[in-house]
Formats: C-alpha cells, structure tokens, sequence
C-alpha cells in the first residue's frame, strides 16, 4: 500500500552496519540514483499534468490522458521495485523480506491487476490521488537512500522521508480504496480473472470477492504500518533533537 | 546456594527473587520453588536462561554444573500459556476430521440447494470421504497411543496457528470434493482405484514406520537408530531416514490424484514441504548422533532428497 514505507530498520542499524562489499555499494548507489533521477525527470511531467487536471476536475469532470500518458514509466518503475525484494533476500538492504515484498506486491497489485486490467476506472479521480502520492513518497524515499549510501544525508531528505507520509499515507489509501471500490462493478460485470465450477480441477476463484477480501485487508494492515512509521519518526527525529541538546 | 530469579519486561522493571536451592536442585527443581513464591508463573510456562540473550535452559540440567559461584543469577522468560503437545495433535485431527465430514453430510447448507437436488454424488465422492476420515482416525488413534511425547508442552499460540493452517485448509479442500459440481478425475476407474489402494498402503507404511521409531525411543535416544524388521513396511528405512514422512507425503500425493482437486494438490505440496524440512533436521541430528549411521540413506525421498 502507498506510500512505501518499510520499517526503517535501515537507519535503526546505521551504527551496526557491517561494511558492505564496494560491489554492493556501487550497485545500490546505482540503483537508488537511477530510480531517484528517473523519477525526477519523468515526474515533474506528471504532477503538472496531475495539478491541472484535478483544478479541471471542478468543472469538467475528466481525467482523460494521465494515465495514459504515465503508465509506461509507472508500469517500469513500479516493477523494477521488484529488485528490492531480492536486494533483502541476498542481504545488501537490512529491511525485512516479508515487509519489502508486502510493499512492492501491493504496488504491483494495484499498477497491473487492477489500473492496468480494468480499463474504466483509468480515468477516475482516485488514480490521480494514489499516483501523486506515490511519485511524491517514491522521490523522498530513493533520494534518502541515494544520500545515506553517499554517507551525505541533507537534513531536509530525512525529515522530508519522516514527515510527509503523515498526510501523504492516509490520502493514498484513500486513493487505493477508492479505485478498488470504483473497479467493482466492471469487474463483477465482466467476469474476469475469474474461474467457475465445474471444471476439470474442481477449484473456483472470484475476483470480485478477491479485490473485496483485498480491501477489508488495508483495516488491520493500514494502521500498523502508519503506527510504525509515527514511532521510527519519533525515535529518529526525535534522537536527533536530544543529540543537539547534549552538544 | 542462593539464585537470583530477575524479570526483565517492556518497562524494565527488575523484580529479584532470591531463592534457596541445594546444589544438586535441576532446573525443574528450581522453577518449581519459583512457582510456590510467585504463583502466576506456572513452572511449565517458565523459562530461565544463564544471560539475557542466551539459550533456554533444559529442565534436566543440574544447578551445580550452570555456574562455578554459590549465587547464580537467572533470567527468566515467559513462553506464555503452554499446551501439551497431545492436546495439540488431538484438537488439529479432530477438527479436521469433524470439518471435512461437516462438508461430506452438507448440514451447513452452504451449496445451493437446487444443484443439490439434481446431481447425484459420483462414487469416488464417498470414497474420499472414507479415505479421509480413516486417514484421521488412524492420526488420533496414534497420537493416543502409540506416540510418547518426551518435550511435553508447545506455546498457545503455535496450537492456533496449526489449527488456523489445518482446518482452513481442510474447509477449502472439502468444499470443492463434495461440491454439487464436482468434477470425477479424468481417467475414472483407472486413476481412482490405483491411487486409493497407494493411499492406504501409505497409511499402513507411516503407521508401522512411527511403531518402529518408538520402540527405538523406548530404549533409549542414543543406543541405536531404527533397522528394517522383516515387515515389508520398514523396508523404506533402508533408504531413508524419516519414511514416516515418506509415507506421509505418498498419502496427500495419492489423495490428489484420486480426487483431482487442485486445493488438495496445493495442500499435498505445502505439507510435503514442511515434512522435507523437518526430516532434514532429524537426518542431520541421526549423522551427528551415530557414528556408524548408514550413508545410502537419505532424509525423506530416496535417492534424491
């Protein structure tokens, strides 16, 4: 669920950290510079084009041409995020694999199954909400590793990575929820990704109860995470003022 | 000789209790005078250890050995509400043999009810139900009295999550056999015969295989490990260690093929991982406890695995 935040366990072992080799360290940084530059040329594109349109919204009503004008580099950064579950399974990226792959699975649910697949909803206002944020979130996010493998980390990245998910999270769940809810409807008239009893496995699937399992999904799971991040806020901002008080 | 009992929780709020114990008390001996002083922690649900970060320590071990000084400091950690281990196999069988019949005899309702009227149930449908539910019996009836469970409790919460695993997955299983559309396998007779009469030879391997383990536990963990006997059941030890669990995963595999119900196949898969993990611990344990352990055998799989 956007906006990605996985537990900060990267900063949390700062201290610890054992050295990595330079091999991993030149292929994180290249990593983290690649998404963080892409995402800085392709975006500022998309938040003009996403600014007007929702100033249009009031009076016309259609989204028409966002989507469509993105979803190629949305579709290639979102599915790139891929290589960070594997940078956790090998062990260059102490963030959890069960957490890293939550994040990018739910990202990847929400860009190929639902945005991509069901085409009616392309252009609802909803998409527009959960992409901002997600642009927004992905910038402060890659650009805070970028500066933290350089070991040159800009005060304003950080409080910038710890603060703007307290309005940014809530507002791209709504957004999420919102596009599930408004894909429903298609989904249920057209069948689709569904399979009926009888056939020859004797197994059935609903995507229709699926995407409604997936929404009551975010009740439990939307809170912890927003919790968890207000208390790395807390311990990392917040460590950082008592530091300053002791100098 | 004194020992510190310490309580380190969330808050760090260090509660001592000082104790009196004799030299030769085990740690059995020890949680049980914990016990009498503070009533709320159950010897059973207690765990000491030497440091803070290190290993439970076993019930069996002396006191005098654990530290050369006359005060020996323990921490100690809640492992929450135990459960007896046969409590566990009993409530997880017993579920799952009540849910699948539930299914089997429809007194949920839950297909509709006029497919209901206008399908007639193909044979291999009560066959399954037959297979299943002796499969069970035979689980529980072992856990009675064959069985012998030396490390006698598990945490609360693993029961749960067992439950949660088996019975859900039976639900998904038994929904699909008994359902008004069930599909029969492809290659009728020919496909459902053979892997029944597979099913039941299984049943009686994993039986016989588990008689034979505990015999050998009887007399003793490190005396020697398990020979095949001239039952022809036992003749899988020849090849691995563990053809319990063979014969375990030949069971689920079976039942796929005679029901031809993906929900089985993906729970014949999850369970035969689960089994290739803890016979690959039991064969590492029997190489390092035996000096003169056969080396054709391997862990589950002949040959392969």
């Amino acid at each position: 669920m956007a906006p990605s935040e996985e537990d900060g366990s990267m900063e949390e072992k700062e201290t610890k950290k054992k050295p990595l080799s330079p091999f991993a360290t030149a292929w994180l940084t290249f990593y983290n510079i690649t998404m963080t530059a892409g995402l800085l040329i392709s975006v500022p594109r998309w938040l003009v084009l996403a600014v007007a349109m929702i100033r249009f919204s009031y009076q016309k009503r259609t989204h028409k041409g966002l989507y469509r004008s993105i979803q190629k580099t949305l579709k290639f950064f979102q599915t790139f995020a891929l290589l960070e579950i594997i940078h956790c399974a090998v062990g260059i990226v102490r963030t959890s694999v069960l957490v890293t792959g939550v994040q990018v699975m739910s990202r990847i649910f929400m860009v190929w199954f639902v945005i991509h697949s069901i085409r009616p909803i392309q252009n609802e206002e909803s998409v527009v909400l959960f992409l901002v944020t997600w642009t927004v979130t992905e910038i402060t996010r890659y650009s805070f590793y970028t500066f933290n493998l350089l070991n040159h980390l800009p005060y304003f990245i950080k409080w910038a990575r710890y603060n703007f998910f307290i309005i940014l999270y809530p507002i791209g769940v709504v957004g999420e929820l919102l596009t599930i809810y408004g894909a429903l409807p298609f989904v249920k008239k057209s069948g689709m990704y569904s399979l009926r009893l009888p056939n020859k496995f004797n197994v059935s699937f609903d995507y229709y109860t699926c995407l409604i399992i997936v929404m009551i999904a975010y009740i439990p799971l939307f809170p912890q995470l927003y919790f968890h991040m207000l208390r790395q806020r807390r311990k990392v901002l917040h460590g950082e003022v008592i530091k300053e008080k002791e100098d | 000789m004194k020992s510190f009992c310490g309580e380190t929780g969330p808050q760090t709020n260090v509660l001592l209790h000082i104790l009196q114990i004799l030299p030769s008390f085990t740690v059995a001996d020890v949680k049980h005078k914990f016990h009498k002083i503070c009533p709320q922690w159950h010897p059973s649900r207690v765990g000491l250890q030497l440091e803070c970060t290190g290993p439970l320590l076993n019930d069996t071990k002396v006191v005098k050995n654990l530290a050369a000084s006359s005060i020996v400091t323990l921490y100690f950690r809640d492992l929450g509400t135990q459960i007896s281990w046969i409590t566990v196999f009993l409530t997880e069988y017993t579920g799952r043999l009540l849910i699948y019949l539930l299914f089997y005899f429809r007194i949920l309702n839950l297909y509709e009810t006029e497919e209901i009227n206008h399908s007639r149930r193909h044979p291999v449908v009560h066959l399954a139900c037959i297979c299943h539910s002796l499969h069970h019996i035979k689980q529980i009836l072992e856990t009675l009295f064959v069985h012998s469970f030396t490390n006698g409790n598990t945490a609360l919460k693993k029961m749960l999550k067992g439950c949660a695993f088996y019975w859900g997955f039976t639900m998904w299983m038994a929904y699909y056999i008994n359902h008004p559309l069930y599909t029969p396998p492809s290659f009728g007779n020919r496909q459902i015969i053979p892997a029944m009469v597979c099913f039941l030879v299984c049943g009686a391997g994993n039986y016989f295989s588990n008689v034979a383990l505990v015999q050998v536990h009887k007399t003793g963990t490190r005396s020697h490990f398990v020979k095949p006997t001239y039952n022809p059941f036992t003749w899988l030890f020849k090849l691995v260690s563990c053809p319990n669990y063979t014969y375990e995963m030949g069971t689920w595999i079976s039942f796929t093929i005679m029901t031809q119900t993906l929900p089985v196949a993906v729970f014949a898969l999850m369970v035969s991982l689960q089994l290739i993990f803890w016979a690959q611990r039991k064969h590492c344990k029997y190489q390092k406890d035996f000096k003169n352990y056969p080396s054709c055998r391997t862990a589950m799989i002949p040959l392969i695995l």
